[in-house]
């Protein structure tokens, strides 16, 4: 643990700020609240929002997990796991069990959260009805008048264009039927994994400056039209190469010498998880 | 007959000035104003005291010159700027009772979707130029509570292709139309949910003769079909000749003349309505 810096990097002032902000996020679900993003040691775009997030709240109490794309071991988030434990010493885990704090970039874990944990997603576009509307004037009296036209209206053109619903990442949802939130490019296989979930989830654009979120058991609706009903990343019939697990997300991958395709678990540490059981069961 | 007495929109005593206003332009006195600006604090009184009805399928004409107050009024009434003071009520809202203009911004969002339609003069300015045309007309349904793609395709199809647009231009851009298509697009996507106010603020404005005429036979046939009750504003008299019923004459924001457009055509009382008139080619 580095001594020259204050306990979790920040001043006490600015983890006051941001948690002022959480308050109020989690007070108006769904509801972007502005918050003044610090400077921080890594790149904007690289996770700032929710490296906030986390400094502000974590204790020494505290496990940390930090995932990026569903792996624990890419170099982003190892390098947050080290600016975190350099500056507070806290315990950092793989176990998605054992973590009190999360930190994610674009997966929700496959294990379920429970209620003493705390999923810190980062955001790079925090509003969802930035492609349909430019200005940020705007987009905020729609959403203060509840006038998400433009969010149906981006999802029916993809179905006029493309014949379906064709967002990979960061579908829109609706957030205990008032906000509609875009939930950070998490898969659309993630989407219902929010709805009612038992952890709190904060998300945070540290570029965009803002800071929201779902609190614990809240109704989180994905949109869809009547005629084309929202549907999650189908996997059906195919399993994990390395544990074989079926309905998780799974990471397509190609080898391009044969040119076979074969699918893999995208969280690492489930994979792992289930590796390990495996072995002292002695399955393998 | 007593429900053709009920007017489908009412304007009551409508202000709308730009600037705050000092004592020397509120003095009642007609010559404290250059026209319609303040020379003292350059407020400008944009619509001064504009009252008027609008009857079930009646077409509504307002004529004036540029810089009269028709554009204004317009904005106006779909909400697209405040009031200075005055008075809406649509019958088929709150039973006529409330004044539209004091009502939250959520419930003016909601008379706009559900009962208003409105083709401004620049396509641009009604229409998402990037999106398709059907996803044009889709907004508008969308926005009115339609949550059924098959239905909202079938119902943009079939306006399209009363507006004379080829229904396999439908998924293309109106940026790729010509003015004459991209002003039809706009027509159909007012009319969607089938409101019972369509407001037309110069429409045919900047087209060529032939597209105008095709527009104003359009405009003609789709209100005596959906029997729509229409505010129309326009500097030619030519179109308010052809689709007016009754025709206000606007000038330095107010109404200096009104009455049944055949009368204010053969027979102007007010100077200013008679130079009109007899500037007509």
């Amino acid at each position: 643990m580095i001594n020259a810096y204050n306990f979790a990097f920040f001043d006490e002032g600015s983890k006051r700020e941001i948690r002022r902000a959480t308050l109020k996020a989690i007070a108006l679900p769904g509801y972007q609240v502005p918050f003044a993003s610090r400077e921080m040691p890594i790149g904007r775009g690289w996770g700032t929002g929710g490296l906030q997030l986390t400094l502000s709240l974590i204790g020494r109490e505290d496990v940390l997990k930090v995932i990026d794309q569903g792996s624990d071991e890419s170099v982003n988030a190892v390098s947050i796991k080290k600016l975190v434990s350099d500056t507070t010493g806290v315990q950092i885990t793989e176990h998605t069990s054992q973590a009190t704090i999360i930190q994610s970039r674009h997966r929700i874990p496959e294990v379920p959260l429970k209620k003493e944990q705390i999923l810190v997603l980062q955001v790079p576009l925090p509003e969802p009805l930035r492609y349909f509307e430019s200005s940020e004037h705007e987009t905020k009296k729609l959403h203060a008048e509840k006038e998400y036209s433009g969010a149906w209206l981006m999802l029916f053109e993809q179905i006029m264009k493309y014949g379906s619903m064709t967002t990979g990442a960061d579908h829109p949802v609706m957030v205990h039927g008032r906000y509609v939130m875009a939930p950070s490019p998490i898969p659309r296989f993630d989407n219902p994994k929010m709805d009612e979930n038992e952890a709190l989830i904060l998300l945070g654009a540290g570029r965009e400056k803002k800071i929201y979120a779902v609190p614990p058991f809240t109704r989180i609706v994905s949109l869809d039209f009547e005629d084309y009903p929202f549907e999650k990343e189908s996997f059906d019939g195919k399993c994990c190469r390395l544990c074989g697990s079926e309905g998780v997300f799974l990471d397509e991958l190609i080898d391009e010498a044969t040119g076979e395709v074969y699918y893999q678990c995208n969280d690492t540490s489930y994979c792992y998880e289930i590796l390990n059981k495996d072995e002292k069961a002695g399955v393998n | 007959m007593t429900e053709f007495e009920v007017p489908v929109l009412s304007i009551k005593n409508l202000n709308k000035q730009f600037g705050p206003g000092c004592d020397h332009c509120r003095n009642p006195e007609p010559l404290t104003l250059i026209k319609n600006y303040c020379s003292v604090c350059g407020t400008v009184y944009a619509c001064r005291d504009v009252s008027f009805d609008v009857y079930p399928g009646e077409v509504l004409g307002i004529v004036g010159e540029s810089g009269s107050g028709k554009s204004t009024l317009m904005q106006c009434l779909y909400f697209d700027q405040e009031t200075t003071s005055g008075e809406a009520y649509i019958s088929s809202y709150q039973n006529g009772l409330n004044n539209l203009f004091e009502e939250s911004s959520q419930q003016k969002r909601y008379i706009r979707n559900h009962l208003m339609g409105k083709v401004y003069q620049n396509p641009l300015s009604g229409l998402r130029i990037d999106f398709s045309s059907i996803g044009n007309i889709a907004e508008k349904l969308i926005a009115a509570g339609s949550r059924n793609v098959g239905m909202m395709e079938d119902r943009g199809s079939e306006l399209l292709s009363k507006v004379n647009i080829p229904v396999h231009r439908r998924k293309e851009a109106p940026k790729n139309f010509s003015g004459g298509m991209q002003q039809r697009v706009q027509i159909a996507k007012a009319l969607s949910n089938q409101p019972p106010i369509l407001l037309l603020d110069e429409v045919t404005t900047g087209l060529d003769l032939s597209v105008q005429a095709s527009v104003l036979d359009l405009i003609k046939s789709l209100q005596r079909e959906m029997n729509i009750s229409i505010v129309l504003v326009s500097h030619d008299l030519g179109v308010i000749r052809m689709l007016a019923d009754r025709t206000l004459v606007m000038l330095e924001g107010q109404v200096i003349e009104q009455g049944l457009t055949d009368q204010i055509l053969e027979d102007p009382q007010a100077p200013f309505t008679q130079s009109l008139v007899h500037s007509l080619l």
